[in-house]
């Protein structure tokens, strides 16, 4: 269990100065993992909402060595950064323990850099891969990605009198990497900010390769008040849209339990992304579809713990 | 006021960028599929179709990245629709291999590239003309590609219209050169009685079914075409292949194969180029300009008109084939070509070829992020009056 009072004794190698929207939850999200991640470390990361806010001179936020790699590559350019380090420690030309995160978005983790991160996976490269998951294409618009959620407007799945916004749901994606039995994976937000710093630890000592998928939500494209970032990523926990838990050797972990599971209304309600679904029958239907999809997830994965849980 | 029913063709006019006038143009050439992957400066093209199609029995899907969007574009056009994929430079990038594919294959479609600065990320979100040559010879292999360039919203819309006839007719892909200036800048488009515009069918076989023989072609080169789900068992590949579409390993079906994949495209070069010509006779400079280049280049040749040098103007508005027998001809007649392009350089080297030094020839350089300061250019036609 981590302590903000130790957390703020912690250097900040995430600075302020950046040009991220107010109410940005990936920058949080930077912020806090960086926080936590023991040093020194080197980041690389791909095109997209974090690289363009926090990278571009004069108001770069980056106090580690960053590599921006092409927009599909995060994975494959941390591969080859992680073996020429394995390369040099053996030859003993280092002596430090480095560490190394990749920070990718959605799109650069569930679409472009999926071939990568799978290629990375099952090479067994020693380091993290973060996905800051803002469930779009944020950085070029507010387009859909396959993490954008069942019914959700983006300018790619307009809603309107043909069709109700996204009308598939999100790819699983900790599934798929836990397919390819990394040393850790879980799931988070930033609204859980111990259960980040504290997975954030386990994922840099595991021996092999770790992944974090990290719900952060998003003013400009779920269209809510910059001010409500904590409470939408708080309520995507809370009615288990977003499960929190985690796959070590094999076993799976709830890591949160809501107290009380609350309806997914009470995440889509204040997000301007499902306001055409609170207009009628036709939306009703869709919430409902989407409620569905939810508690199928949740009880399946509470099968999963079941099944492949703690001994 | 119009009382006729909206149809898919939004005629009248318009105020639209360069994105949105090259999307109705699109729907105006009879495209129903497109598929994409958000990409600066390009994702408006993409959007309004993403929101268009729906109303109009249209497909547009978002893909998850651009060699799965140019893959698709291929599917659907064999398929038999109408098919475009939209980008620019890093996504031109990656669907090269499957643009070459589209080339083997005898595919008609159509691949718009917004253009910004390069190379790798560049400059998103600012202007580039640095993707020319790659559009010639972007995929592995020896090949003819048509590639237009747009000056205006206008043009985003008239040329992508002609960008999917040159396709249908010569079964290539055609790339549709724009660049990020075009893309953006906002002008009136006039949109024409939907049948007024002028359509270019696919080149359908007619023949009898057991007659047909994919890639046997008609005089002009091209073979005509079938789609999937038609009565034929056909074989489409990659591969050299022959008449049939059956696999041929080895030089002389390679031989027959690759020319005429070339000479389809070298032989009707008449047929394909587009040039606009201004105050060419007794010029003693001529200025060759392409996209927004052509644009910025017009307030030099006023200017050094105005300083009583006889310019000429040459506007490329096809790209490739490269115009070179006009230039040629020019070559011989005028003391100097002056080319302003933002790049360093690639059009150019093309402008040098078909002069083979028999006139000077001045490239004005710009490495992209902004267009030709025009006192730039009128310095270079300046120095070519001399």
């Amino acid at each position: 269990m981590a302590r903000l009072k130790d957390l703020c004794q912690n250097p900040e190698l995430f600075s302020s100065g950046h040009r991220a929207c107010a109410g940005c939850g990936e920058a949080l999200a930077v912020r806090q993992i960086l926080l936590a991640a023991p040093q020194p470390v080197v980041g690389i990361m791909p095109t997209g909402c974090t690289e363009i806010f926090s990278s571009i001179y004069p108001h770069a936020a980056w106090q580690i060595p960053m590599i921006h790699t092409a927009f599909e590559t995060a994975a494959s350019t941390a591969s080859g950064v992680v073996a020429a380090y394995n390369f040099h420690k053996r030859q003993g030309n280092i002596k430090d323990d480095v560490k190394f995160i990749a920070f990718a978005g959605d799109g650069g983790t569930y679409d472009i850099g999926f071939q990568a991160i799978s290629g990375a996976l099952e090479r067994r490269h020693k380091f993290l891969y973060v996905c800051t998951d803002n469930e779009g294409y944020m950085n070029t618009g507010i387009q859909r990605s396959s993490a954008t959620p069942y019914g959700a407007h983006t300018t790619t799945s307009p809603a309107g009198s043909v069709i109700p916004g996204k009308t598939m749901p999100r790819k699983d994606l900790m599934e798929i990497v836990i397919a390819h039995s990394p040393a850790y994976a879980a799931q988070t937000t930033i609204a859980l900010w111990n259960d980040l710093v504290t997975k954030v630890g386990k994922a840099l000592a595991a021996d092999g390769p770790s992944f974090l998928n990290v719900l952060v939500p998003c003013p400009l494209g779920w269209q809510h008040p910059g001010n409500l970032t904590i409470e939408m990523s708080r309520l995507a926990a809370d009615t288990c849209f977003w499960p929190i838990y985690e796959w070590e050797n094999g076993r799976y972990k709830v890591n949160y339990e809501p107290k009380e599971k609350k309806p997914v209304e009470a995440f889509m309600k204040p997000q301007g992304r499902f306001s055409h679904l609170f207009k009628g029958d036709a939306g009703k239907a869709i919430i409902d579809e989407a409620q569905r999809q939810i508690d199928a997830q949740w009880a399946l994965l509470h099968k999963r713990q079941e099944a492949f849980g703690a001994a | 006021m119009n009382q006729r029913p909206r149809g898919p063709v939004l005629t009248g006019a318009h105020y639209l960028d360069g994105d949105h006038a090259c999307a109705e143009g699109a729907i105006a050439a009879g495209c129903r599929f497109i598929a994409g992957y958000p990409i600066t400066p390009s994702t408006e093209v993409a959007e309004r179709l993403a929101e268009r199609f729906p109303r109009i029995g249209g497909t547009f899907i978002q893909m998850e990245d651009e060699l799965a969007s140019i893959a698709a574009v291929l599917g659907a056009a064999w398929g038999g629709a109408r098919a475009m994929t939209v980008t620019s430079g890093p996504g031109f990038s990656l669907m090269m291999e499957n643009i070459g594919l589209g080339v083997m294959t005898e595919t008609p479609c159509v691949v718009v590239n917004v253009q910004r600065g390069g190379p790798s990320t560049g400059l998103p979100t600012l202007t580039g003309q640095q993707d020319m040559m790659q559009a010639r010879w972007g995929s592995h292999g020896d090949y003819e590609i048509i590639a237009l360039s747009p000056s205006s919203p206008q043009e985003c819309f008239d040329l992508t219209v002609t960008c999917f006839n040159l396709s249908e007719k010569y079964r290539v892909p055609v790339m549709f050169m724009m660049d990020e200036c075009v893309g953006h800048m906002t002008e009136k488009v006039v949109i024409p009685e939907a049948d007024t515009i002028d359509v270019w069918p696919r080149r359908w076989y007619r023949g009898p079914r057991d007659k047909y023989l994919p890639y046997a072609p008609d005089k002009d080169g091209v073979p005509p075409m079938i789609r999937a789900g038609d009565d034929h068992r056909v074989h489409i590949t990659g591969l050299t292949h022959d008449a049939r579409g059956y696999p041929i390993i080895n030089a002389e079906c390679q031989q027959i194969c690759v020319s005429r994949l070339t000479d389809k495209i070298r032989d009707n070069a008449d047929d394909l180029v587009m040039v606009k010509e201004e105050q060419l006779r007794g010029a003693d400079v001529v200025v060759v300009a392409y996209g927004i280049s052509a644009r910025v280049a017009t307030k030099a040749i006023t200017d050094a008109r105005k300083k009583g040098i006889k310019v000429g103007f040459l506007r490329l508005i096809t790209v490739w084939p490269f115009p070179e027998k006009k230039i040629r001809d020019l070559a011989g007649k005028v003391g100097c070509l002056v080319m302003p392009e933002i790049n360093l350089g690639q059009m150019y080297r093309e402008v040098e070829r078909a002069a083979a030094g028999k006139c000077r020839t001045m490239l004005v350089p710009h490495c992209g992020g902004w267009v030709h300061d025009p006192e730039d250019i009128l310095k270079a036609i300046i120095e070519g009056a001399k």
